[in-house]
C-alpha cells in the first residue's frame, strides 16, 4: 500500500524530470561553453527516482501487497521467495519498468563515461533519449500502471505462470533488457552525430563500447531464453523459430553487423549510411519486438495481456521514432563522395561488407517469416505459421560462403591485399573438406548439402584454431569469437545430424525396446512442495554397451494457477544430453514417453558464451589501452 | 531530387506498414477455424495406407453419408491425446472417420495404431504431405466434418470433449 504509493509519485517525478532536462538541454545547447552539471545531477536523480520505483514493487511483491493490482494478477503468498522476486519483472507493467529502469541507467552511464567528445554532442544524445524515456514514462503511467489500487484487497493472488517460474528465465528478461534497452543509447548517439554531423574514425572508436555492451547482454539475454526453452517446454529443442525468438534474433543481427561496420569505420571513413540505418533499426526492431510480443497481435508465452490500447501506443511511438530518425537521416547526413568507390576487392573491409549483407539477408529472412502472417492476415484473412522449414530452407545454403568468408576475411589486410603466403588456407580447406566427407559418408540424406556445409564449418574452425598457435596477439578477441561461431555451427549441425528420438507409450513397469535402447519404466513416486505437487517416473535406460542412466522426469502440477507443466530429465556429458520426459495421456494408465539423445547439446551453450568472451576481451582491451 | 523521392517513398512504405499494423491489432490473435460451409471436399487421388490402393477421393466420400477426415501423425504428441476420443466417436457407428496419416512412416504409424486402437474407416498414407495440402491444412492433427462431400466444419488442432459433442449433435 505505503509502496505503491512511493512508487507512483517517483514515476511522476521522474516525467517531470524529464521534462526539467529537455528544457535545461536546449539552454546550454545554446550556450555550450560548458557542460552544465545540473544536467548530470538531475539524470542521476531520474535514475534514482526510478530505482525507488522499482524497489518499490519489487518489495510489494515480497511482501504479497494484494492491493497491488499487479502483484495479485502474478503473485501467490505459497511462492518461493525467488520466485516472488523474479515475478516483478515476469509481467507486463514490471517488465517495462525495468526497461525504463535500464534507460535511464545507460543515459547516466552515457554521461559520466563519454570523456573527449563536443558538449553538444553529449546534449543532443540525452535529448533524444529523454524522448525514448518521456515515452516510456507515459506509457507505464497511462495505460500499464504497475501500481494501480485494488479494493476490497484480494485475500491471495493469481500466481505467476508456472512456465516462468524457472531460474534462467528469472535472470533472462533482465539481461535480454540490457541489451535491447542498450541499444538506446546507441541509436540516440548516433541520431545526435548525425545531427552535428560528426560521425568520424574517433566518434565510432567511442561508440564501438557501447555496441560491445549491448552486443554482450542480448547474446547472453538470447542464450538464457534458448536455454530455458531446452528445459522447460519439453520438446527438446533450443530453437524453434518461434515469433518471439525471431524478435530477438533481429535486433542482435542488425547489432553483429552494426559492430562489424563501427570496425571498419574505425580504420577509415566508410559505410557511415550503414553505421547510422544500423544504429537506428537495431534499437527500432527492439521496440518493434516488444510490440509484436506486447500488444497480442501474436500468440505466445510472452504475451502477458491482450490490451489494443497499450498496442495502439506502443505503435505509434515506434512510428514517431522511425519517421523522426528518417528525417535526421536524410536532412543532416552528408555521405563523404570521395571514399565511396574507394574499396579493393580482396580487403579486410570488403570481405566485411560481403558478409553484411549475407547477415541483411539472414535479417530479412527472419522479419518476412515473423511478419508476413500478420500481414496476409490483415490483406486477406487468412491464417498461416510459418514454421522452420521457411527458415532452413532460406538461411541454411547461404550459410556456406558466409563461414568461408568469415574464415578468410579477418586473414586479409585492410585497405589492400594480396595472396601471398596464404597456401595454408587452401591445404586446410582441403582438409576440411576430407574430414566432412568421412563423417557425413555414413548418412544417406543430403548428402552433399551436409558436406560442403560442415566443411566450411570445419574450414572456420581450423583457420581460428590455427591462429591461436601463430598469434601476433593483436585480435585475439575477433579470433575467440569466429572460433566460438564455428564451434556454435558444427555442433548445431552435429546435434542435428546425429540426434536420435524414441517416442512410445509405457505403463510402470513396462519396457520398451528397440535394437540399441531399453526403457524399463521401473516406478512413480509423488512429491509435495510449497507451489506444486508432482509426479516424479524413474526410469532406467540401458544402451546397446550395457551402460545403465537413471532419469527421473517429473510432471508437476502447480496449484497457483492450476496448471501441469513436464519438466524433463537431462543427463548432461560432455559430447551428448540424454533427454526424457513424460506426459499424461488422457484417461489412461499410459504416460506418453519421449526419450533423446542429443550430442553436443553442452556445446551450443559453451560456444556461444565463447563469442561473448571474445566480445568482452575486445571490451576490456580498449578500457586498459587507454 | 532523387534523395526527396526516396524518402518520401520509404515513408509512403512505412505508413503502409503502420495502416497494416494498426488493423492488425483489431483483428482477434485466436486461430479460429475457417467454418467454409458447404465447400465442395478437394478432389485428389492418393494410395491408401494397408492395401497401398490408389484411389479417388468419390471413392471414399459417398453422397448422404458424415464423415470425419482426421490428419494425424504418429510422431504428433496432440494426437495421441486427441485419439481417445476419436475411438469414442467410432463406436457411435454413425460417423466414419477417415484417417489421413501425414508424413509419417508405415512402421511408426502401425505401432501407433495397435498401441492406441484404430479408429479408422479407412486411412489414407500421405508420406509427402500432398493431400494435407489440398485439404488446406496448417498442421497435424486437423479434422474436417463432411456431409455430402461437402466441408461442414473444420477443426484445427486437437479434437476435445466440446468438439466431439458438437459433432455428435451435428450428425443427429
Amino acid at each position: 500500500m505505503l509502496f505503491s504509493i512511493i512508487g507512483h509519485y517517483s514515476l511522476i517525478l521522474g516525467l517531470l524530470i524529464s521534462l526539467t532536462l529537455i528544457f535545461f538541454s536546449i539552454n546550454n545547447f545554446k550556450n555550450s561553453k560548458s557542460f552544465d552539471t545540473k544536467i548530470l545531477s538531475f539524470t542521476f536523480l531520474q535514475f534514482i527516482l526510478v530505482v525507488v520505483s522499482f524497489l518499490c514493487l519489487i518489495l510489494s511483491f515480497i511482501f504479497s501487497d494484494f492491493s497491488n493490482e499487479t502483484v495479485f494478477n502474478n503473485s501467490h503468498t505459497t511462492k518461493p521467495l525467488f520466485y516472488k522476486i523474479s515475478g516483478t519483472w515476469g509481467n507486463h507493467e514490471g517488465s517495462l519498468l525495468l526497461w525504463l529502469l535500464v534507460l535511464t541507467l545507460f543515459i547516466f552511464l552515457f554521461l559520466i563515461k563519454t570523456k573527449n567528445q563536443p558538449i553538444k554532442y553529449k546534449i543532443l544524445t540525452l535529448v533524444f533519449q529523454q524522448v525514448i524515456i518521456i515515452g516510456f514514462f507515459v506509457f507505464l503511467i497511462k495505460t500499464s500502471n504497475p501500481f494501480n489500487y485494488l479494493y476490497p484487497i484480494p485475500e491471495e493472488g493469481l500466481g505467476l505462470n508456472p512456465i516462468l517460474q524457472d531460474p534462467a528465465l528469472a535472470i533472462h528478461p533482465p539481461i535480454l533488457y540490457l541489451g535491447y534497452v542498450g541499444s538506446s543509447i546507441i541509436f540516440s548517439s548516433a541520431l545526435a552525430a548525425t545531427s552535428l554531423n560528426m560521425i568520424s574514425k574517433k566518434w565510432a572508436s567511442h561508440i564501438k563500447k557501447w555496441v560491445l555492451i549491448s552486443w554482450v547482454f542480448l547474446t547472453l539475454g538470447i542464450l538464457l531464453g534458448s536455454i530455458w526453452a531446452y528445459y522447460e517446454l519439453g520438446w527438446g529443442g533450443f530453437w524453434f523459430w518461434d515469433p518471439v525468438e525471431n524478435v530477438s534474433l533481429m535486433p542482435w543481427l542488425a547489432l553483429t553487423t552494426l559492430l562489424h561496420c563501427v570496425l571498419v569505420l574505425e580504420k577509415k571513413l566508410v559505410l557511415t549510411s550503414w553505421v547510422i540505418i544500423l544504429s537506428i533499426s537495431t534499437f527500432t526492431l527492439s521496440m518493434c519486438g516488444t510490440f509484436l510480443v506486447r500488444s497480442g497481435i501474436l500468440n505466445s508465452v510472452h504475451t502477458f495481456a491482450n490490451d489494443p490500447e497499450r498496442g495502439l501506443f506502443i505503435l505509434i511511438f515506434l512510428f514517431s521514432l522511425i519517421f523522426i530518425s528518417l528525417f535526421i537521416f536524410f536532412f543532416f547526413h552528408k555521405p563523404n563522395q570521395s571514399n565511396l568507390n574507394n574499396f579493393f576487392w580482396l580487403s579486410k573491409e570488403t570481405s566485411i561488407i560481403i558478409n553484411n549483407w549475407f547477415m541483411m539477408y539472414f535479417l530479412s529472412v527472419v522479419l518476412v517469416g515473423t511478419v508476413y502472417p500478420i500481414f496476409l492476415d490483415v490483406l486477406t484473412s487468412e491464417k498461416i505459421s510459418v514454421g522452420p522449414p521457411f527458415y532452413h530452407k532460406l538461411i541454411i545454403p547461404f550459410l556456406i560462403p558466409f563461414l568461408l568468408i568469415m574464415a578468410i576475411g579477418p586473414k586479409l589486410k585492410w585497405i589492400k591485399s594480396n595472396l601471398e603466403d596464404k597456401v595454408y588456407l587452401i591445404s586446410l580447406l582441403f582438409i576440411s573438406f576430407l574430414l566432412s566427407f568421412l563423417i557425413v559418408k555414413n548418412f544417406n540424406s543430403n548428402f552433399l548439402i551436409n558436406t560442403i556445409l560442415i566443411s566450411s564449418a570445419l574450414y572456420l574452425f581450423f583457420v581460428t584454431l590455427r591462429d591461436f598457435f601463430i598469434m601476433k596477439k593483436n585480435n585475439i578477441s575477433q579470433n575467440i569469437a569466429h572460433f566460438g561461431f564455428s564451434l556454435l555451427i558444427l555442433s548445431i549441425l552435429f546435434n542435428s545430424l546425429f540426434s536420435t528420438e524414441i517416442i512410445t507409450n509405457l505403463k510402470v513397469g513396462e519396457t520398451f525396446e528397440t535394437s540399441t535402447t531399453k526403457i524399463i519404466f521401473k516406478n512413480i513416486n509423488q512429491k509435495k512442495e510449497k507451489n506444486y505437487k508432482s509426479v516424479v517416473g524413474n526410469f532406467s535406460i540401458q544402451n546397446s554397451n550395457g551402460k545403465i542412466d537413471n532419469l527421473s522426469p517429473e510432471l508437476r502440477i502447480y496449484n497457483q494457477p492450476n496448471i501441469v507443466t513436464s519438466e524433463a530429465d537431462i543427463k548432461t556429458t560432455l559430447l551428448s544430453d540424454k533427454f526424457l520426459v513424460i506426459n499424461l495421456v488422457q484417461n489412461q494408465d499410459y504416460f506418453n514417453v519421449r526419450y533423446q539423445v542429443k550430442p553436443f547439446m553442452l556445446w551450443i551453450w559453451l560456444s556461444v558464451l565463447l563469442i561473448s568472451l571474445g566480445a568482452l576481451i575486445s571490451l576490456f582491451k580498449k578500457e586498459y589501452e587507454k | 531530387m532523387k534523395n526527396k523521392l526516396l524518402l518520401l517513398f520509404i515513408i509512403s512504405i512505412f505508413t503502409i506498414i503502420f495502416i497494416i499494423f494498426y488493423k492488425g491489432l483489431k483483428n482477434t490473435n485466436v486461430y479460429t477455424p475457417d467454418i467454409k460451409i458447404n465447400k465442395e471436399v478437394p478432389s485428389f487421388t492418393s494410395e491408401l495406407f494397408y492395401s497401398n490402393e490408389v484411389v479417388k477421393s468419390k471413392e471414399i466420400f459417398d453422397l448422404d453419408k458424415f464423415y470425419l477426415l482426421n490428419i494425424w501423425s504418429s510422431w504428433c504428441a496432440p494426437c495421441r491425446q486427441e485419439h481417445s476420443l476419436l475411438m469414442d466417436l467410432m463406436e457411435t457407428k454413425k460417423i466414419k472417420i477417415i484417417g489421413v496419416n501425414y508424413k509419417d512412416t508405415k512402421k511408426n504409424a502401425e505401432s501407433f495404431l495397435s498401441e492406441l486402437g484404430n479408429p479408422f474407416y479407412q486411412i489414407i498414407f500421405d508420406k509427402e504431405g500432398v493431400t494435407a495440402i489440398e485439404w488446406g491444412a496448417y498442421g497435424v492433427p486437423e479434422s474436417f466434418l463432411i456431409y455430402d462431400r461437402k466441408i461442414l466444419k473444420k477443426y484445427i488442432g486437437p479434437l476435445d470433449e466440446q468438439s466431439i459433442k458438437e459433432i455428435k449433435f451435428l450428425i443427429k
